[in-house]
C-alpha cells in the first residue's frame, strides 16, 4: 500500500488512547502524522517539567491538562486530525463511555494496577475490538528485550520485565520505542482489515 | 498434557491443572499478570476455579509500571 492509500483507510478509523504520558503523547502523534481520523484521548493529568524527559509536551505547556495540550500539539501537525480530549480520571465505570466509538484502544497509562483495570474491563465491554497494552519501558539499552506479544485481541508491547523505579527511570528513546510499537500494531490491524473482508480476520 | 504457554510447548504430568497452579509450578512471580485461555481473559479471582487441559493455548503477559 502506498501512503495514500493507507490514509484513505485510516482517515475512517478512530482510535482511543488511555493516559496522556510517555506512550499515550507519543503514540498519539505517530498516529496522527500517518493520518488516522480520529483519536480519542483521555487522561487526568497536568504537565510537569519532569515530564519533559519523554512525553510530546513543550516548556510553556506546564501546568496544562495533558489531554488538551496534547489536541493543540497534534492541531499544529495536521488540523485535520479530530482530537477529542476527556480531562477526566479513567475508571471502570467510564470507560465504555469515553471509548465505545474506538476501532482500537491504546492503554496508555503508568501504574501497572491501572493498566490490569483497563484490560479487564475492556474484555467485558468489547472483547471484539482489540487493546493494545504497553508494559516494560524503563531505563536504557536493551534494545532486544523490547517484544510484541498477541494473546486473542489483547496486543502487549515491551519487555514485560523492567519496571520504573528510583534507579531505572523512563526515559524518552526506550518510552519512544514501545510508544511507536503500539502505534505501528494499530495501524497494522487496521490495515490488515482493510485486505480481508471484516469477519474474516484469521486468528 | 501438553499445552502451549506463551508460544512454547509445555508438558505436565497432570491431566488438568489450575490457573494457580500453573503460576506456581513455572515460577511466574510477578505482582501483576494478565492470564489468557485460548485467547479468553481469566480475572484473578478465578486463578483458582480456572483450569487449563491439554491442548491449550495459555498465555501469561507480565504488567510491570511504566509510561
Amino acid at each position: 500500500m502506498n501512503d495514500r492509500h493507507i490514509r484513505q483507510v485510516l482517515q475512517y478509523k478512530t482510535i482511543g488512547i488511555a493516559g496522556c504520558g510517555g506512550l499515550g503523547s507519543n503514540a498519539a502523534v505517530a498516529l496522527a502524522r500517518v493520518g488516522v481520523g480520529k483519536l480519542i484521548v483521555a487522561d487526568h493529568d497536568t504537565v510537569d517539567i519532569t515530564n519533559l524527559n519523554r512525553q510530546y509536551f513543550f516548556l510553556h505547556q506546564v501546568g496544562q491538562p495533558k489531554c488538551f495540550a496534547l489536541r493543540d500539539n497534534i492541531g499544529m501537525i495536521d488540523p485535520a486530525v479530530n482530537v477529542v480530549a476527556h480531562h477526566i480520571k479513567l475508571i471502570s465505570e467510564n470507560i465504555a463511555m469515553i471509548f465505545n466509538r474506538c476501532d482500537i484502544l491504546i492503554e496508555a497509562f503508568d501504574a501497572a494496577d491501572q493498566k490490569n483495570m483497563l484490560i479487564e474491563t475492556w474484555s467485558e465491554i468489547a472483547p471484539e475490538k482489540p487493546i493494545i497494552s504497553g508494559s516494560g519501558i524503563a531505563g536504557y539499552g536493551n534494545n532486544n528485550m523490547i517484544a510484541y506479544s498477541k494473546s486473542g485481541n489483547l496486543y502487549v508491547c515491551g519487555d514485560q520485565h523492567t519496571e520504573v523505579s528510583e534507579d531505572n527511570p523512563p526515559l524518552a528513546p526506550r518510552v519512544g520505542i514501545v510508544a511507536h510499537m503500539q502505534a505501528n500494531t494499530a495501524i497494522d490491524i487496521l490495515l490488515q482489515q482493510k485486505r480481508i473482508p471484516y469477519g474474516n480476520n484469521p486468528e | 498434557m501438553e499445552i502451549t504457554l506463551n508460544n512454547r510447548q509445555e508438558c505436565f504430568d497432570n491431566e488438568k491443572i489450575t490457573v494457580s497452579e500453573l503460576l506456581t509450578l513455572k515460577n511466574f512471580t510477578f505482582k501483576l499478570l494478565v492470564v489468557k485461555i485460548n485467547g479468553k481473559l481469566i480475572k484473578r479471582d478465578q486463578y483458582n476455579s480456572a483450569t487449563i487441559k491439554n491442548g491449550d493455548d495459555v498465555s501469561v503477559i507480565h504488567l510491570v509500571s511504566g509510561g
